[in-house]
């Protein structure tokens, strides 16, 4: 077991949620990052998704990497994640419905997700199966936390209400005698942006303040 | 072995193949049923939501309902002319997709609210960035609107958006689809927030959200419009 | 013909696949520090789409739609297999041709020419014309034949390369000013980048 949670092993995972960042520091996957955010639910749901997906793409491909002609390997790599995507989007649309239709396109997108093709290349392609889920894992949860602060905050301001749930009471609102008025601002895809650009700004910052 | 010589890359990428196409086969025969339930259970939600039956626990609970309320639903012509009754629930209606509604196939369901008689029609139509649709339930004599549900394919969220909320479907409740007795077109219509003149039969509009308003003023008018044929049959 | 020109303004401009749905931002930010090779990058992206989109839309029409090649099968679960595999074959294609006659622009893309392969804004395209071709065939957004499928497909690429120049010139504007540290580079790319999608949300109520 000790084997298993190296601290080699440990550094893969804890790496892409902090210092290695895929979103904030490596730049890869905003494109689905950003547009499904402007509720807290679909983040979540695309976020879990990126994660489970990348670890069993990583995981199968790790699997292979020893018998894959190398002149097809980016075809192989395409197809086993195009696989695990339609595996997913079928069982969203089975037990998921009202998730999957909020996701529309956004699933089938999770193909050309840079991470998983960044990670199956740079990692699996590598290192051995264990090593490969953790990294998976990791990375997909480094881009899920940053979806899920950004969606967050976006319901928040945007709505007023989290998972649906009203967090700003009604009462409050202009419309019933207070003074508070939803940013309408919040919920248009501009402002998904401008609210990573903050967060990378936040995140280096600190970063860089630790590393003096 | 020499993983790069042409017959084992073509030998790899054709077993590949194969096994990919016959798991997502499998999974999607296997899943398809399910699948074509929630798009079913979706649609019947919609049209219960239009008839004020709102917040259904369960797929059951939905099932029930939908069967108890719902006494048959048709298709008809622009005319007014009953093309396929539909009395036995062979949900001939209930197939018609959005794009296949025209003059000479329009959906219709009768139901059973209480003891009284209510009517749905669905209506579709385009907001500011995509698609609207919705379902409106109309008293027995086809004069007063008893209900609605709209919902959007992506509108802008806290503001077009609004238009799937329950609020602002009830504003339609007990407004007059004519604006005289005459019945001749239909004057229900959303109009620009806090601009109603005539309360009878216009709706307050979203804020904010002038494009999707003016969309789904359309999409109601005109949806209702399509049926008129059939509201003067009623009234006749 | 009225309905081909609205869906291409719309295209570029109101469905814009950068400030509207964020598609092919990885390549965007990282190619768009100088004007040329954006303007290259969009270049390429434009013909792959071009080709890929019409492709893509007649293998959804006539091969993987219900009752196509046999009554009563829908294969459109295979849909993401089969569009993806054209686009990496397409790309491979680009690849080929850029390598043969314009080995500086080759050198300049690096990496993200065979990165066109998992740009989002080309599979997006597919998908979103696979979502559209069930529209209300009166939507300005509705795309019922190849000629439109082409049209689209060019709106989507002149977009997107009408958005990455118009970031690279920022860009190199921008080397010039003065920026806190920790904002220099991708935190302030970003924030650009949703002043100018809010620029374009003016587009939206365009009518057209």
């Amino acid at each position: 077991m000790s084997k298993l949670f190296s601290k080699e092993n440990q550094e893969v995972f804890t790496g892409p949620l902090n210092l290695n960042n895929p979103v904030a520091v490596q730049v890869l996957g905003i494109c689905s990052a950003l547009a499904v955010t402007s509720q807290l639910e679909p983040s979540i749901v695309m976020g879990l998704s990126v994660t489970v997906i990348t670890a069993f793409a990583n995981v199968i491909i790790s699997l292979l990497r020893k018998t894959i002609p190398n002149r097809i390997r980016i075809i192989v790599q395409l197809v086993v994640v195009a696989t695990l995507v339609t595996l997913v989007s079928q069982i969203l649309k089975a037990f998921a419905y009202d998730v999957s239709v909020q996701l529309s396109v956004y699933v089938g997108l999770i193909i050309t997700n840079c991470i998983l093709m960044g990670r199956l290349e740079a990692f699996a392609m590598q290192n051995g199966p264990w090593a490969s889920f953790l990294d998976g894992i990791g990375s997909g949860l480094g881009y899920a936390w940053i979806l899920v602060a950004v969606g967050f905050v976006r319901e928040l301001l945007g709505a007023g209400t989290l998972l649906g749930f009203r967090i700003i009471p009604e009462s409050f609102y202009v419309e019933n005698g207070g003074c508070y008025v939803n940013n309408g601002m919040m919920t248009m895809p501009a402002m998904a942006l401008i609210i990573v650009g903050c967060i990378i700004w936040a995140h280096r910052a600190y970063n860089d303040r630790k590393a003096k | 072995m020499n993983t790069n010589s042409n017959t084992y890359t073509i030998a790899y990428a054709s077993i590949m193949v194969v096994v990919v196409a016959f798991l997502l086969a499998f999974v999607s025969s296997a899943l398809k049923p399910t699948q074509d339930k929630n798009v079913e259970l979706d649609k019947k939600k919609q049209i219960l939501a239009a008839l004020n039956i709102r917040d259904l626990a369960g797929t059951e609970a939905v099932e029930q309902k939908y069967d108890e309320v719902v006494n048959a639903d048709m298709i008809i012509n622009a005319k007014g002319d009953t093309l396929n009754a539909g009395a036995d629930k062979d949900m001939a209606g209930f197939r018609v997709e959005t794009k296949d509604i025209n003059a000479e196939s329009l959906p219709l369901y009768v139901c059973k609210v209480g003891d009284e008689v209510k009517y749905v029609v669905p209506v579709s139509g385009r907001g500011l960035w995509g698609g609207l649709w919705g379902y409106v339930a109309l008293d027995a004599d086809c004069k007063t609107v008893f209900g609605a549900y709209f919902s959007h394919e992506s509108e802008t969220a806290g503001l077009g958006a609004l238009l799937a909320e329950q609020k602002f479907q009830d504003l339609f409740k007990g407004k007059q689809v004519f604006a005289d007795s005459a019945a001749a077109s239909v004057a229900l219509t959303i109009v620009k927030k806090g601009q109603v003149k005539h309360p009878e039969y216009e709706v307050d509009g979203l804020t904010g959200a002038t494009l999707t308003t003016n969309g789904a003023a359309a999409m109601v008018n005109e949806g209702l419009q399509s049926y008129i044929g059939f509201f003067q049959t009623v009234n006749k | 013909m009225e309905q081909m020109l609205s869906l291409f303004v719309r295209s570029i401009f109101v469905d814009n696949m950068i400030f509207a749905f964020f598609l092919g931002m990885c390549s965007y930010l990282a190619v768009s520090k100088n004007v040329k090779t954006a303007l290259g990058l969009g270049i390429a992206v434009t013909f792959v789409l071009l080709i890929t989109v019409p492709v893509d839309y007649l293998l959804q029409t006539k091969v993987l739609g219900p009752d196509c090649i046999i009554e009563g099968v829908d294969l459109s679960f295979l849909s993401f297999i089969l569009f993806i595999a054209v686009i990496a074959g397409m790309v491979q294609l680009v690849e080929m041709i850029v390598e043969r006659f314009s080995p500086s622009l080759y050198a300049a893309l690096g990496i993200f020419l065979p990165l066109i392969a998992v740009n989002c804004a080309i599979m997006g395209a597919s998908l979103f014309m696979q979502q559209r071709i069930g529209m209300d065939p009166n939507s300005s957004q509705y795309i019922g034949g190849v000629g439109d499928a082409i049209v689209y497909a060019l709106g989507s690429g002149v977009g997107w390369l009408l958005a990455i120049v118009a970031l690279a010139a920022i860009r190199e504007k921008m080397a010039y000013t003065d920026v806190p540290k920790p904002l220099q580079g991708l935190g302030i790319t970003f924030i650009t980048v949703g002043l100018m999608a809010m620029a374009f949300m003016c587009f939206s109520g365009l009518s057209i």
